[in-house]
């Protein structure tokens, strides 16, 4: 299997919107790069494919996935992993990735990434339908860090060491979500600089920033959600500073799924991801 | 804790949160599990009511969501194509009784699935406009035609589509009883619905299901406009071929 675990360029990308279309064509400038979610491009035709064609043809295109249900207990859905193959085989995107979550129960699909416990049994799950992708896309895929609101008691080792030893078992890359690093440091109460240490930073081949939500859980403690739907906060900011001068430059994505922005608002934070590319030394 | 476990406590409200979780400070997760609940329940309402814009206007926002989030946790998704779901909305509509006197109701919601259908389905070329017109009128009328695979058919009692353009089309007349038959097409990437005359839905769905014209004409009854219709189709880019003896 090729190595691809950092094939798209070290520049900012965003979470491409439709909105967006006829601006992204204009002028992205810093924007070098796009990334889609699959499964919005799995209609048989229409705009969205039409649209894609076009934007491939100007841009390195990342394909993300966000159904795939990679940490769920059943067998991974053998016709979504038909899609998958059919749109990368087209498509042939730069970089295809997933998250280290659950997302469908028999034959309910839920619609969110929720959480697992981290222990050898869903070790040895994860790492097959990690293979099990691989082999199917016939390429090398990368993984995703979950946000978190709770912990569970089954949990044997930490999520650095899980998605450490993920790597390790299926030669996958990882892709780090640095706003989830802060959002689940600061619900279950560890150092987020602490995580960015402990992480394989030589297997990320990219990096995601995006917004979040503040609220209170019961005990009064902050209890910050994953929302993607605002700027990206000044911690976030200080945290990706942190990795970046331990990782060297990575490609790096703005997420923002949720009252999306006009386009020169969401330029305004790729601009500033460009600035925090710039003084990283390659 | 299994997720069998989880997803029911997701999906029901009145259950407790799963044994086996904690808030990372060593107290159980409590409302932490409910940002789950949360969050899957509204994701599910918001693309509902992205996808049925004219039902949230007739049933007004919080009546919608309140109809969603049940609609939701009695059918949650069935595969993770979210930009098709909800196709078995119109029925659940149907069969829910609070809204019995709203009989027009499914239509509408059929109508606005069809159009989100016809959004995502295949391109196909459309012929020539001059391509009917070319043949001779004793090849034409065994002609069959190949149908873009964008077209959608609705036949209702009700008036759904003047109904759809009066909450959906600023300055749409009122609706007036009347049952309509519409067809949706596809012009290169914006679906469309048509108001259909009489016999013209039966004409295209025997189109559709490979008859010859002549026979399509014949299914359709005396009232149809067999001129109109066409026009309708090669107007809409909606023939993608026509099969006669003398084709290539």
């Amino acid at each position: 299997m090729l190595d691809q675990t950092r094939p798209l360029p070290a520049l900012p990308g965003v979470g491409y919107k439709p909105q967006h279309y006829a601006e992204i064509l204009a002028d992205a400038s810093p924007v070098g790069w796009l990334e889609i979610h699959a499964e919005n491009y799995m209609g048989a035709g229409g705009r969205p494919l039409a649209q894609l064609r076009a934007l491939s043809e100007r841009f390195p295109m990342s394909v993300h996935g966000v159904g795939l249900s990679i940490g769920g207990e059943g067998p991974l859905d053998p016709d979504h992993l038909a899609r998958l193959r059919t749109l990368c085989d087209w498509l042939d995107p730069a970089s295809f990735s997933e998250h280290l979550a659950w997302s469908t129960h028999e034959s309910a699909f839920l619609n969110d990434l929720l959480p697992l416990p981290y222990n050898s049994q869903t070790l040895a799950r994860v790492a097959e339908h990690v293979e099990q992708v691989q082999d199917v896309l016939g390429r090398q895929m990368l993984l995703e860090n979950p946000s978190s609101y709770l912990a569970f008691d089954d949990s044997e080792m930490s999520e650095t060491d899980f998605l450490r030893e993920v790597s390790a078992r299926t030669g996958c890359g990882l892709l780090l979500d640095v706003n989830n690093v802060f959002v689940s440091a600061t619900n279950l109460g560890y150092s987020p600089q602490g995580y960015i240490d402990a992480f394989p930073l030589e297997k990320v081949g990219e990096i995601h920033l995006g917004g979040h939500d503040e609220e209170e859980d019961d005990a009064g403690r902050p209890l910050l959600i994953d929302s993607h739907g605002r700027e990206v906060v000044d911690p976030v900011w200080a945290l990706l500073g942190h990795t970046l001068a331990r990782s060297g430059p990575r490609p790096l994505l703005i997420e923002w799924d949720n009252d999306v922005p006009d386009w020169p608002t969401l330029r305004a934070e790729t601009l500033r991801a460009a600035r925090a590319l710039e003084v990283v030394p390659a | 804790m299994s997720q069998a476990a989880f997803t029911h406590a997701l999906l029901d409200p009145d259950r407790s949160e799963p044994e086996g979780l904690s808030d990372g400070f060593g107290a159980p997760a409590g409302r932490r599990f409910s940002v789950y609940r949360n969050n899957v329940t509204v994701a599910l309402i918001d693309a509902m009511a992205a996808g049925f814009p004219a039902v949230v206007k007739l049933l007004g926002e919080e009546n919608f969501r309140n109809i969603a989030r049940e609609y939701a946790r009695a059918h949650p998704p069935q595969s993770p194509l979210m930009v098709l779901y909800g196709a078995d909305f119109a029925d659940f509509l149907a069969g829910f009784a609070p809204l019995e006197r709203y009989g027009y109701l499914p239509d509408v919601a059929r109508l606005e699935y069809a159009l989100r259908e016809s959004y995502h389905a295949a391109d196909a070329a459309p012929v020539a406009p001059d391509r009917l017109a070319e043949l001779p009128p004793e090849t034409l009328a065994e002609a069959r035609l190949t149908l873009a695979p964008t077209l959608r058919l609705l036949c209702s009692p009700w008036p759904a589509l003047s109904i759809w353009r009066f909450n959906m089309q600023d300055g749409a007349p009122k609706p007036e009883a009347a049952a309509e038959d519409v067809l949706i097409a596809r012009k290169e990437y914006d679906p469309a619905p048509h108001l259909l005359g009489p016999g013209a839905a039966a004409f295209i769905a025997a189109c559709q299901q490979g008859a010859r014209l002549r026979e399509a004409a014949e299914a359709a009854g005396e009232g149809l406009d067999l001129g109109a219709v066409l026009g309708l189709l090669l107007e809409t880019g909606s023939i993608v071929d026509v099969l006669h003896e003398n084709s290539p």
